[in-house]
């Protein structure tokens, strides 16, 4: 057992999966000799070689449609989009032809891709620096898409996600690059599926359904609860598509009371989804309906605003409040 | 088109007279008979996709997209290859997946919508159609990568090397995707060889809309050979691309290869060419037409005869008969069992989702009842 951040354990991640299967490459802009913008693949070319671990030129259309080609030859290239904004030069390869692959070819062929991509806000950037466009994937049939709350799951996840004989876009929140948690990386299995969600904190009051970097402002708004009295659940989704419907629904039909908190806009986002879900399963277990707490429905704006634009512990204690109110 | 026919970087080595030319740089390399299996595949292909085109307009096909004027790219190119060569399709190359034994029932099945683009009769080196414009060609430069990692590329055996050949069009070129394939197959010396068949036309947009300069100029910018050729002469194309392929075969990366061509039918059956383009310059193509030179050159020589070709008349009948009963006799599919190749296990929402179709078909039989 070790600690450390999630950065470490995605490259320990990353290192493990690229030992275990010479079929495993890494193929992305800058993760060779730099090690990647955010350090995550770094020392990986070093220790693979460059044939493993790849510098692409810099077209994100490029890098994910030559990747259908290596992963129908047999390869599991794992894909790095250097941060969220840039992912759309990619989204028609990734639509069109990464997740239906399958489809097209009557279950004959499968891509067995991670598309590993920085997401959310929170860290002063720059426009396109801060997006989360995670339903944009979670709305195409075919692909996987799954983000990681902390390092433990990073280190486990992004193995399975490679093992996956489907295409996987794995977010990971940037702004939790460098929390710190503990990961045994001498285990020999991962404690769960990578397609469950987790009941981080249970409660009886209400529950709180988040994702990546919300995680954990989730179980701080459960803690600042606790002392005014209030019992919160707290659930970490871990996978977007599919979703854990029957975790999100249990948890539910025992609070009776739900809140989907996310930085992504508001509208069709997963908080959309989710909630549609609930109401068709858990009417009459409901007291109160389903709140979301989300990113308003602007662009991303300027980075001095970002505090007020993201969901963060007090929005998630007001929509606590309302729903608790009913 | 003078511009192609001046140029001395125009390779032709059967000129539309049906004469054999010298070029100081390729030359085809076959026989007699040679060309002669040649000219049967360009008339068999041509009878496919007449066929297609005539189902097409009975009802039985939902859209169809003709080669008709491209047998000799296509023919030319495919006879070139071999296992473990890629072939990286767009969605016209009927003729190449003919030289590489599929059925072209196969091929209608798509057309009429009883199937995705897996065909039973497809070998593994014959990837699926393509229908968004370009994309193909980065998956083949992926293929190409992968072709070298497996050790299939720069052998001392010629043999065990293999390249991915990918087809697209003039208007293809157009698209980022195209592009950024050029690029990662130079700066990798990936073994693909980009065989664009420059039909004239995008639809109905001229190839000087795409370009102001000729395609295969475009390599250079690029870093890599770029080759121009009468895409309507059987034996120059297969001169070219033998040559091409052996070059990204032994690792020396990537070549270009514009096989200058004519559409002469419709982009696809919904098409309807009159409204861009006039008759004159259809008749001035119709003069180039790839088979015809083949069969004048073949009997100036003695290599066929009349006999010869009426057989290959009663052969193309047949297959046509083929096509038509086979066309027909195509399996209708079940929306029922489309839910199983959406992801590699079905997943509880597509599980649920399939039973509640099931049921709610299920329940107008019980109503009928």
């Amino acid at each position: 057992m070790s600690t450390m951040t999630m950065t470490k354990a995605l490259n320990a991640g990353l290192r493990r999966a690229l030992g275990a299967d010479p079929k495993v490459l890494v193929f992305g802009e800058d993760i060779g000799k730099l090690g990647g913008v955010f350090r995550v693949t770094e020392g990986l070319q070093a220790e693979f070689g460059p044939d493993r671990v790849v510098d692409s030129p810099l077209a994100e259309s490029g890098i994910v449609g030559a990747s259908v080609g290596l992963a129908l030859r047999g390869y599991r290239p794992v894909v790095e989009i250097q941060f969220d904004g840039f992912v759309y030069p990619a989204f028609d390869q990734i639509v069109s032809q990464v997740s239906r692959m399958r489809f097209r070819s009557h279950g004959r062929f499968s891509v067995p891709m991670v598309i590993r991509i920085p997401y959310g806000g929170g860290i002063g950037a720059i426009e396109h620096h801060s997006e989360s466009p995670e339903a944009y994937f979670a709305h195409t049939p075919g692909l996987k898409v799954v983000t990681c709350s902390n390092p433990l799951d990073a280190y486990w996840m992004i193995q399975q996600a490679i093992a996956d004989d489907d295409p996987v876009v794995f977010f990971e929140p940037k702004r939790r690059y460098h929390e710190k948690g503990e990961v045994d990386t001498e285990a020999a299995d991962a404690p769960m599926s990578l397609y469950q969600a987790r009941v981080i904190k249970p409660g009886t009051d209400a529950t709180l359904l988040a994702y990546g970097p919300m995680v954990r402002t989730c179980v701080e708004a459960a803690i600042a609860a606790g002392k005014e009295g209030r019992n919160l659940e707290v659930v970490d989704l871990r996978s977007l598509s599919p979703l854990d419907d029957a975790t999100i629904l249990a948890s539910v039909r025992r609070t009776g009371r739900a809140i989907v908190v996310h930085e992504a806009v508001g509208t069709l986002g997963m908080g959309a989804e989710i909630a549609a879900r609930i109401q068709a399963e858990c009417f009459y277990e409901l007291q109160a309906p389903v709140l979301r707490v989300t990113g308003y429905d602007l662009p991303y704006p300027p980075s001095r605003t970002e505090d007020g634009y993201l969901p963060d512990l007090d929005r998630v204690l007001d929509a606590v409040d309302r729903s608790l109110a009913y | 088109m003078t511009e192609a026919a001046d140029s001395t970087d125009f390779v032709q080595l059967l000129d539309q007279a049906g004469r054999r030319v010298e070029h100081p740089t390729f030359a085809y390399a076959g026989t007699d008979a040679d060309i002669a299996a040649s000219l049967r595949d360009m008339v068999l292909a041509r009878r496919i996709d007449t066929e297609a085109t005539a189902l097409q307009r009975k009802g039985e096909l939902g859209l169809w997209p003709p080669l008709l004027g491209q047998e000799a790219a296509q023919i030319g190119s495919a006879r070139a290859t071999r296992e473990p060569d890629l072939i990286i399709p767009s969605y016209r190359e009927h003729g190449v997946a003919w030289c590489w034994g599929i059925d072209p029932v196969d091929l209608l099945g798509t057309f009429r919508g009883t199937a995705m683009v897996d065909w039973p009769s497809r070998p593994d080196g014959f990837h699926l159609y393509a229908f968004v414009i370009g994309t193909q060609t980065l998956h083949a430069v992926g293929m190409a990568m992968a072709l070298q990692r497996d050790g299939l590329v720069g052998n001392d055996d010629p043999s065990a090397n293999g390249a991915a050949v990918v087809y697209f069009g003039d208007g293809a070129t157009s698209q980022g995707d195209v592009n950024e394939a050029f690029i990662f197959a130079a700066s990798y010396a990936a073994p693909v060889v980009f065989f664009c068949q420059n039909n004239q036309y995008a639809i109905s947009e001229p190839i000087a809309l795409q370009s102001r300069i000729p395609l295969y100029r475009r390599a250079s910018g690029f870093g890599f050979p770029g080759v121009r050729v009468d895409g309507n002469d059987v034996l120059a194309v297969q001169a070219v691309t033998e040559w091409a392929i052996e070059h990204a075969r032994s690792g020396k990366g990537p070549v270009l290869i514009e096989a200058y061509t004519y559409r002469m039918g419709a982009h696809t059956t919904s098409d309807d060419p009159t409204k861009y383009r006039r008759a004159e310059e259809e008749e001035q193509w119709r003069a180039k037409d790839p088979i015809e030179r083949v069969k004048t050159y073949l009997l100036g020589t003695g290599a066929i005869d009349q006999a010869w070709l009426d057989a290959l008349a009663v052969e193309s009948e047949q297959l046509a008969e083929r096509l038509r009963a086979g066309c027909a006799a195509l399996p209708e599919p079940l929306l029922s069992e489309q839910w199983q190749h959406a992801y590699a296990e079905m997943p509880d929402l597509l599980v649920r989702q399939r039973a509640e179709y099931l049921a709610y078909e299920a329940s107008f039989l019980q109503e009928a009842k």
